[in-house]
């Protein structure tokens, strides 16, 4: 088998799988800052209870995250050694700025946050919470700088085929860096958002400590809500332009804009294929809006957009899978603010807890932030390549020249056959601290 | 800075940030090893308490010494990562399994889970140890790198004797750090067990340190530096710090132990990086392709920016661990959070 498809598909089980908590963590980490707060300061029990049941539920979580990052951070050098050569002089700050600045805090203090509650002061405690939410975004940003710089490379000229930095703020500040860093961000709090949402919801089907799951319920679906706006406009909407700008070929893909034109249309829907008769991609069963995408890109209706066919064919990524990520993020992102909507509709209606099929429904909904978040970087990644350092380094010149496809087997093998282990058990665990339910308050406010 | 003194300085650093990762995550390593020699899972769940609230932050050491390897030595990290690929990802499902018992363990009531958990805490934490000893051993001993700077050898070539005597090198080191460790922790007897285990420990960390240092001297003698006089200073520091450990365990001073193991542990580590300078792979295949600091470090700037993050980042870490370990200190239970 291709070693290049082999180091690949390695990279996206791996990165796909350590992605399912990350967000996780970051969401839920910001919604424990607030909750513990209200917590501490009111003395509500109902408000530490929430508290207490999803510290649980973010310890399980970041210790998964935590085991699957492990690998992210030497699968550069074990698997593409090439392109770590390449990059070292650049990418390799940012890896170790994220180590420095942002695991040695959230690690340190989620000690503190989970096991000192009886051990540090109550202003020591909520303050570790914050610290491990601070520590949670540095993390992102500080892997998102490095991301992005292969994305939209800055600060740095090529020597002797390397890449060797001319400036670091250029190169941490890179075209991408702020629209990925604040879409990413707004990803993370409607998957933390979501994940609590479906709890609650599902304590509240099996009646299990309802006033406690009422209110979790009320803070997700708001927290939901402001994000899902913000995740389209204005950071969605930053991003698209911003890609529009920085990378016509992935624009002109994600977009399935095949020709160079003013007026460009929004493909709303459409199936990428080939034209039988002229053998040129086209769209099938397209719904377009004229003059949307030069719009959305530029600000301007009447503005030129390149097509693929501006771009020779061995710099543009595959259609069809970076198209059907992108609508589909999209979709979710507009499907998130309708459900959380309606979600405030029925509070305040005072339908919530009767309307079961709405709790259903956000049960059902919890895992789908998780989906829009793997769906935007097969957008963002697979729609950069045939590149990993975008115009400077192709994929194929980027793997260990040194690794062969038995050690590849081996590595995929083992790494999969783990994940699937983890996944399940986190899942099993997830159940068993949910159907135990949270603590019931025995009376509605004391003051502790 | 010139890049000459930027490099040296890298070098420096990362012997660094690879003992202050042998002193602490040492110590979790060796308790998670003790694991396997518990009496019952009550014994287990103290281990495993004992440690709970920091190998986290202990094992980011290893993070970022990886990361500033990248960083500044990049030809470096790609030729070993690469090169060891087997062993490396040995060691990542050694600790994938290591980091989740902590947080799988204790959710189900039933005997049977715990003792797979407990199993795969033990086991991840032996493995880690021995798999370190063997890559060190196999840099020390030089590895076959070619000219393109990439490693030519086999993962079998990896396990020589040699290496793996130095696995079992460190594997004693861990265990005895661990141990003392434990005997902070614990009081009763699982406390008189961890000091006399201690003891035991210490005898094949000194038996074994012995036999591997005249072992080097067959296998690898350029890595003595005998004419470097920071040789001989942490030479006197090993031998001091080995016979300081073990009186300290007699006097019963398990805290004071801890500290003289752990200042054992540095200057060992330092022995080694003085006899390798300003190597960082060498090569079996000619010197000339050794893997050096001045050959394959990061340019002057990303050397100064990587310096400047250390200064800043490090302290910061360095004081709320202490803080972290004050906050947690005294005798761990079995029970509850362990706390
Ligand atoms: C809950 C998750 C989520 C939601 C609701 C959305 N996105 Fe997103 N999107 C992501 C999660 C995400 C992400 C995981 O954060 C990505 C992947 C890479 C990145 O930088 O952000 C991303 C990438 C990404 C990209 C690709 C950037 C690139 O190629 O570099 C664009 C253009 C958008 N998004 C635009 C949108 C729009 C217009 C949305 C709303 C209608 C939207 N996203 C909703
Ligand atoms: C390929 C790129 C990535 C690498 C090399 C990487 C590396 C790591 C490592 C080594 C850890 C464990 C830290 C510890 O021991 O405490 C970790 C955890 C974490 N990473 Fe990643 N990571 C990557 C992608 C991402 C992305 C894209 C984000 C967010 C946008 C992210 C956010 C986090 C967070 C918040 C944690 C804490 C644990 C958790 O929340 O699950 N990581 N990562
Ligand atoms: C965390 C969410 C991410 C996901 C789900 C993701 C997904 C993917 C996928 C699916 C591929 C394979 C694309 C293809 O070759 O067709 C890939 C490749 C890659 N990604 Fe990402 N990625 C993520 C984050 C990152 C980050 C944070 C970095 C850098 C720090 C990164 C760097 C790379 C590299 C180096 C490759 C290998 C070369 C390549 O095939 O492009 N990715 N990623």
């Amino acid at each position: 088998m291709d070693l290049v498809f082999l180091a690949r598909l390695q990279f996206a089980v791996t990165v796909g799988f350590h992605f399912l908590f990350p967000p996780i963590s970051i969401g839920l980490a910001w919604i424990l800052v607030f909750v513990e707060a209200v917590g501490w300061r009111t003395g509500s029990e109902t408000w530490q209870s929430i508290g207490k049941l999803f510290s649980k539920l973010l310890a399980l979580t970041f210790a998964v995250g935590v085991a699957s990052g492990i690998v992210m951070e030497f699968q550069f050098g074990t698997n593409w050694a090439s392109y770590s050569r390449f990059v070292g002089d650049i990418f390799g700050a940012p890896l170790a700025a994220e180590a420095i600045f942002a695991f040695f805090l959230e690690s340190t203090f989620l000690g503190v946050y989970l096991l000192g509650r009886n051990r540090v002061s109550k202003e020591v405690h909520w303050f570790s919470i914050l610290v491990v939410a601070i520590g949670t975004t540095l993390s992102a940003f500080w892997i998102l700088v490095a991301n992005s710089w292969q994305q939209t490379p800055a600060g740095f000229e090529v020597i002797n085929g390397r890449a060797v930095l001319t400036s670091f703020t250029e190169a941490v500040f890179n075209s991408s860096m702020w629209p990925r860093f604040f879409h990413q961000m707004t990803a993370a709090m409607i998957t933390g958002a979501f994940f609590m949402a479906a709890a609650a919801a599902w304590l509240l089907l099996k009646n299990k400590g309802k006033e406690v799951a009422l209110l979790a319920l009320k803070v997700s679906l708001v927290t939901g809500f402001i994000f899902a706006i913000i995740s389209i406009f204005p950071t969605g909407h930053w991003h698209a332009s911003q890609v529009a700008r920085d990378q016509p070929a992935k624009f002109a893909v994600i977009e399935g804009l095949y020709e160079t034109q003013t007026k460009a249309p929004l493909a709303v829907f459409g199936i990428p294929t080939v034209d039988k008769e002229t053998e040129k991609p086209r769209l099938a069963a397209e719904i377009r809006i004229p003059g949307m995408a030069s719009w959305l890109a530029t600000g301007d209706v009447n503005a030129e957009i390149k097509g693929t066919d501006a771009f020779p064919a061995s710099d543009l990524p595959p259609f069809g899978l970076p198209f059907f990520s992108f609508h589909l993020m999209v979709a979710l992102g507009v499907a998130f603010l309708g459900l959380t909507a309606l979600g405030l509709l029925f509070w305040k209606l005072n339908l919530l807890e009767r309307a079961r099929w709405f709790l259903v429904l956000m049960v059902i909904a919890g895992p789908l932030p998780l989906i829009a978040n793997q769906l935007g970087w097969i957008t963002a990644e697979v729609g950069r390549q045939p590149w990993t350092v975008y115009n400077y380094l192709r994929t194929a010149d980027s793997v260990s020249i040194t690794v062969g496809g038995g050690e590849l087997i081996f590595s995929l093998v083992m790494l999969s056959s783990i994940y699937a282990l983890l996944l399940f058990v986190y899942l099993f665990v997830l159940g068993r601290i949910l159907s135990k339910g949270p603590e019931v308050p025995q009376t509605a406010e004391v003051v502790s | 800075m010139t890049l000459e003194v930027l490099q040296i300085v890298w070098f420096i650093l990362y012997a660094i940030l690879l003992i202050g990762y042998a002193i602490l995550d040492g110590f979790d390593l060796g308790i998670g090893a003790l694991s396997l020699f518990a009496k019952d899972e009550n014994e287990r769940a103290i281990h495993m308490n004992a440690i709970a609230p920091v190998w986290d932050g202990n094992e980011v050491w290893l993070l970022t010494a990886g990361g500033a390897l990248f960083a500044a030595f990049p030809p470096v990290y790609a030729a070993v990562f690469s090169g060891f690929y087997i062993a490396f990802y040995l060691l990542l499902a050694a600790l994938i399994f290591r980091g989740v018992s902590f947080a799988f363990r204790n959710q189900l009531d039933s005997p049977r889970w715990r003792r797979s958990w407990d199993w795969a805490f033990g086991i991840g934490s032996l493995l880690p140890p021995i798999l370190y000893g063997v890559a060190v051993g196999n840099i020390l001993r030089g590895v076959p790198i070619d000219a393109a700077g990439e490693h030519a050898g086999t993962f079998m070539a990896l396990l020589n004797p040699y290496a793996i005597g130095v696995g079992l090198l460190v594997l004693a080191i861990f265990l005895t750090h661990g141990s003392l460790f434990l005997a902070i922790k614990t009081e009763g007897e699982l406390h008189d067990r961890a000091k006399k285990m201690s003891g035991r420990f210490w005898m094949a960390w000194t038996a074994l340190w012995i036999i591997m240092t005249i072992a080097t001297f067959f296998v690898a003698p350029e890595r003595f530096g005998i004419a470097n006089p920071l040789f001989w200073v942490f030479l006197v520091g090993s031998l001091g710090g080995l016979a300081a450990t073990i009186i300290l365990i007699g006097m019963d001073h398990p805290i004071k132990a801890f500290v003289a193991s752990a200042v054992t542990i540095a200057s060992q580590v330092s022995i080694a990086f003085v006899g390798l300078f300003p190597t960082l792979v060498p090569s079996t295949l000619g010197r000339e392709y050794d893997l050096t600091a001045f050959a394959h470090s990061s340019s002057q700037k990303t050397l100064t920016v990587m310096l400047v993050i250390v200064l800043i980042g490090m302290p910061v870490v360095l004081a709320y661990t202490i803080w972290v370990f004050r906050v947690f200190r005294g005798k761990v239970k079995a029970t509850g959070d362990g706390y």
